[in-house]
């Protein structure tokens, strides 16, 4: 399907250690990947394989120790904090398995938050989002009074609300029932397939990775 | 710019959502700035008003030659000493009336007045044409225009029915008095050629000695550096400042609560702002904005509670420094520009202050550490070693400033040390009254009471804190009142022992008074006494001359005596110290020290020390008649009588009536006793009114921090409810415990006021005015503001309760519900 499309993420013999206890923990050792516009791409891997680690340097929340990543045309690995910062905002979407909404907005504000605050909000686009996760009738509820699956619905509307180039996503079924995470993970899905945007998804499960286009297991810091 | 604007709507969504959060942080912020803001109106008016005192052309800050021995003298004195290079300037001062109304005439010449005399010479020189051209005009108070019910430009009639130059406002101008042109008021005086006194400016080169121009007519006053009136009315200031602080700084504890809580409730939103793309500089930006926005409104409305506080003040305030200083104080505020400017910005520098520890916790914010929302709870234990570690480093350094201290500034240091380290001792020394009385549990809901209470610490802390700080001050300034008043109305009676006091023009009208005396029989003793000034080491020392009289003997204020005091005095080789020059020169009774007298030293022996509140020159009390044998050249005018009381306003009319004594030069001691009570009253009942402020604000700190916290305390509660306690008897243990807490609190505050009280008695009070008063507790004041503090501590703690007792149930099932 992302045959010949071009790629929006590319890494290359990332590397990061942790000091714990007095011991350096290497967590990457080298690992190479990438991913195309359009494709959708599960990470898997046992706990502590460094699946969470490798998605959190990928959206810039935290430095690499060595190696390179590559957004589109723009190297993640040499960029300031704030720079960092303006990447996550314009050409990345992030969905978190705790939803991670902003308890004090409505819906519908939590859904146009990052596309505003990165100048790029299409209301054409907004409310196709909208209409499209079933939120139409939750616009004014704030997240408290949603759901699990409401809420991770939302967290998925805002993540491309700004039409990113890839939608990075940690374990975002993690805390909903089996039901609910095939629906939400369907949603991702097909909305993927409609920006056209790259997806790297974190996931424990093989039955959900079997979904995606390509399947990637991270083994004691290495892809295997 | 929209990006700001959009973050900025995100960080303030939060306080729609918690809107009691909003409002402790506006309470407090408004509370600390308006009671600061309030006492700064306060002093600027007292200190506006100074320098319109400062006016009247030749208060004590102006040098200036007055005759030896008359009221007035011939103007031609002014001619030959201004051509003789004296840079003077010529007042004549007399009063008139209208409308029945008795008001000070000054007649002054302006083109001489010298620039040293303040803001004077801003007076008539601006229509300085109009001024001195007949008919003139007439400078007037705003205050005194109204007063007289006139309006600016007529002429008014005084009441022998001269006719009065128009009237023009000076709004520099004290009230009460009205300045012409000189040659205008010598006509309406019926002074003609005649001058009150000279005005002397600054020399700009050799000015001929006064003896070769006026020969002995006339006799040079040196402006005083500061009248003992102007140290006490300092000592009010400084008191009133003291008390914006402690308010300032018990409003900063409760915007320090409101945004902590506020900033922990946050976290996961600030985090997921980050990961949304928001970067740090921005996010602290935003927060900056947010919080500097919230300050200005609240100091735009704190600034106008502040004006309110200090209109319902002034009329106290008003009285005790028109009774101080002699200053008119308006009975309006009149505010500058600068005083709102620095109102906003205290506003927001409070704000930034509180705000502090948020702020650097946001800059450091890591993207990825998990929400953890209430982690300081967590951390209660390290943070109690280290606040506890904190309060001994500062009181030793208290201690330290106690024992080597030697200023005003480190008797300051020492109080503020001691409430600091208090304030920051206290969480700990409550954790452990706390984990004793869990340890000494044995029923669950009794050992569940005890551990709840030591976790709810961490969030109640501050305002606990707040109140302990608010107690102790009410405490220590009440006693230190207390003590005051006692002493100073016993004190009273003994320096006032005689029932009438004059003060003759001269020695001349004093001889003729005094055989007048002798001719009356109510006249039961005539005291004379006189004043010497002199110098110790540099510093201004009066000797006061007391007559060889039971009078004295019997009421004279005496601290520490030798057995024959006053025969000792008689013999005129033995005085007495006041207080202050005792601890200056470290003097006790039975050392000697030498007087410097025109002929020669005069060596006294202290035969005893006395209390003399009030004066900050040194005072030695000797013997008239030695005083006039080593200072003959003194003026003895002075005359102190004893009179029956019922003889008391017949005998002063006839002195009136026969030698033309106003009430500056005759004074009736009960009168003035009772002026002095009433002044001394006034003064502390701003005080009394500062303390209750800073005693509610302290309340409101309690009452936010309960209501903040009253949401974040169903997770603890709900089990307890889920297990079959009702939601009263939660209610009821939730109240019981805010209520030990709060007694711990009053109970630590009482001992620690009283401390408070000896700092500002033995250690404060000593250093900025040399005396010390007698330290006296006073229990019912105490128990009366244990039983104040709880009821506040009860106001505070009803409605979280009654909120919590009326709870629905499916709030407290949602706790379980929330939980994943």
């Amino acid at each position: 399907m992302a045959i010949g499309n071009p790629i929006v993420l590319s890494v290359r013999n990332l590397t990061k250690t942790y000091r714990a206890a007095g011991e350096q923990i290497a967590v990457l050792r080298g690992v190479n990947l990438s991913v195309a516009a359009g494709e959708r791409v599960a990470l898997s891997g046992e706990s502590g394989s460094g699946k969470s680690t490798l998605l959190h340097l990928i959206a810039g929340l935290d430095r690499p120790d060595g190696g390179e990543i590559r957004l589109a045309d723009s190297s993640v690995s040499d960029l300031t904090d704030a720079g960092r910062a303006a990447l996550r905002r314009d050409r990345l979407g992030l969905v978190f398995q705790q939803f991670n909404l902003i308890p004090s907005l409505n819906v519908e504000d939590n859904l146009a938050f990052q596309s505003r605050i990165a100048g790029r909000h299409d209301p054409a686009w907004h409310g196709e989002l909208v209409e499209r996760l079933g939120l139409g009738g939750l616009l004014h509820r704030y997240p408290e009074q949603l759901s699990g699956g409401q809420q991770q619905r939302v967290a998925i509307g805002r993540a491309l609300a700004a039409k990113p180039l890839l939608l990075l996503a940690d374990e975002p079924t993690g805390n909903l029932d089996e039901a609910t995470a095939d629906d939400v993970l369907a949603l991702a899905r097909d909305l993927v397939k409609r920006s056209g945007c790259g997806f790297l998804m974190v996931t424990h499960s093989a039955r959900l990775a079997a979904t995606l286009d390509r399947r990637i297991n991270l083994h004691a810091g290495l892809i295997a | 710019m929209s990006r700001l604007v959009w973050i900025l709507a995100v960080l303030l969504s939060h306080w729609r959502r918690h809107p009691m959060q909003l409002a402790t942080l506006l309470i407090g912020l408004i509370s600390a700035t308006a009671l600061w803001s309030g006492v700064q109106a306060l002093n600027l008016q007292a200190r506006t008003s100074y320098d319109r005192a400062a006016a009247t052309f030749g208060g004590a800050r102006t040098a200036m030659l007055v005759s030896r021995n008359s009221a007035t003298f011939p103007q031609q004195l002014f001619v030959d000493l201004r051509r003789a290079g004296w840079p003077v300037s010529p007042v004549v001062e007399g009063r008139i009336q209208i409308g029945g109304r008795s008001l000070r005439l000054l007649g002054i010449e302006p083109v001489t007045l010298p620039a040293e005399v303040g803001n004077a010479p801003a007076i008539g020189k601006a229509g300085l044409q109009s001024f001195v051209t007949p008919p003139g005009e007439m400078l007037v108070a705003p205050e005194t225009l109204s007063e007289l019910k006139l309006t600016e430009g007529v002429t008014p009639l005084a009441s022998d029915g001269t006719l009065l130059p128009p009237l023009r406002v000076q709004p520099q101008l004290v009230p009460d008095v009205l300045v012409v042109d000189i040659g205008i008021a010598q006509r309406l005086l019926k002074m003609p050629d005649q001058i009150s006194r000279l005005l002397v400016g600054k020399a700009k080169g050799r000015r001929a000695p006064l003896e070769n121009i006026a020969g002995d007519k006339l006799r040079l006053v040196e402006p005083d550096a500061e009248s003992d009136l102007e140290r006490l009315t300092d000592s009010f200031h400084l008191n009133l400042t003291a008390f914006g602080l402690l308010s300032f700084v018990v409003g900063l504890f409760i915007v320090n609560s409101a945004i902590g809580l506020a900033f922990e409730q946050r976290l996961p939103t600030l985090r997921t702002l980050r990961a949304c793309g928001v970067s740090a500089g921005m996010l602290n930006a935003v927060l900056l904005v947010e919080l500097v926005s919230l300050a200005l409104v609240a100091g735009i409305v704190g600034l106008v509670c502040g004006y309110l506080i200090a209109a319902s003040l002034l009329p106290d305030v008003a009285a005790s420094l028109r009774g101080l200083y002699g200053a008119q104080i308006p009975g309006h505020l009149t505010l500058k520009r600068e005083w709102w400017i620095a109102g906003i910005t205290i506003s927001v520098i409070g704000a930034l202050l509180a705000a502090t520890t948020s702020l650097l916790r946001a800059i450091r914010l890591p993207v990825l550490a998990a929400a953890q929302p209430y982690a300081w709870q967590q951390a209660q234990h390290r943070w109690l070693i280290f606040q506890s570690a904190l309060a001994l480093i500062v009181l030793a350094t208290g201690g330290g400033l106690l024992w080597y201290g030697d200023s005003l500034v480190s008797g300051f240091a020492v109080l503020a040390a001691l409430l600091l380290g208090a304030a920051l001792g206290l969480p700990a020394i409550l954790e452990r009254v706390l984990s004793l009385g869990q340890r000494s549990a044995h029923r669950p809901l009794a050992a569940w009471f005890w551990a709840d209470s030591r976790q709810q610490l961490s969030g109640l802390s501050l305002a606990l804190m707040a109140l302990l700080l608010a107690l102790a001050v009410n405490v220590g300034v009440g006693t230190m009142v207390e003590s005051f008043s006692r002493t100073f109305i016993i004190w009273l009676d003994g320096r006032l022992a005689a029932d009438v006091y004059l003060n003759a023009a001269d020695d001349t009208q004093a001889a003729e008074i005094r055989a007048w005396l002798r001719e009356r029989p109510e006249v039961a003793a005539i005291l004379p006494s006189g004043r010497a000034d002199t110098q110790i080491g540099g510093a201004p020392i009066e000797i006061l001359g007391l007559a060889d009289h039971a009078t004295y003997r019997d009421r004279w204020p005496l601290l520490q005596a030798s057995a024959t005091a006053w025969s000792r005095l008689r013999a005129g080789d033995a005085g007495f110290v006041s207080e202050q020059l005792a601890r200056r020169l470290k003097l006790g009774v039975g050392d000697s020290l030498d007087v410097p007298a025109p002929g020669g030293n005069w060596r006294l022996e202290v035969v005893g020390i006395y209390a003399d509140y009030g004066n900050p020159k040194g005072q030695i009390a000797v013997n008239i008649a030695a005083l006039t044998r080593r200072f003959p050249q003194i003026p003895l005018t002075r005359l102190g009588l004893r009179v029956a009381p019922a003889a008391v306003p017949a005998l002063i009319s006839s002195l009136q009536d026969k030698f033309g004594l106003d009430g500056r030069n005759l004074v009736d001691q009960a009168r003035l006793k009772a002026e002095s009570t009433r002044i001394f009253n006034r003064t502390f009942a701003v005080t009394a009114a500062l303390n209750t402020f800073t005693l509610g604000v302290a309340g409101i700190a309690l009452l936010t921090s309960l209501l903040t916290l009253g949401n974040s305390r169903l997770p603890q509660l709900a089990p307890l409810w889920a297990i079959g306690v009702t939601r009263r008897r939660l209610a009821a243990i939730e109240l019981a415990k805010t209520m030990s807490v709060a007694l711990i609190t009053t109970v630590l505050a009482l001992p620690l006021g009283l401390l408070v009280a000896w700092c500002l008695i033995a250690v404060v009070n000593v250093k900025a005015f040399g005396w010390r008063l007698p330290f006296h507790v006073f229990p019912l004041q105490l128990l009366e503001l244990v039983g104040v503090a709880m009821a506040a501590s009860l106001l505070a703690a009803l409605i979280p309760m009654i909120k919590l007792a009326r709870m629905q149930p499916a709030s407290l099932v949602k706790i379980f519900a929330d939980e994943r």
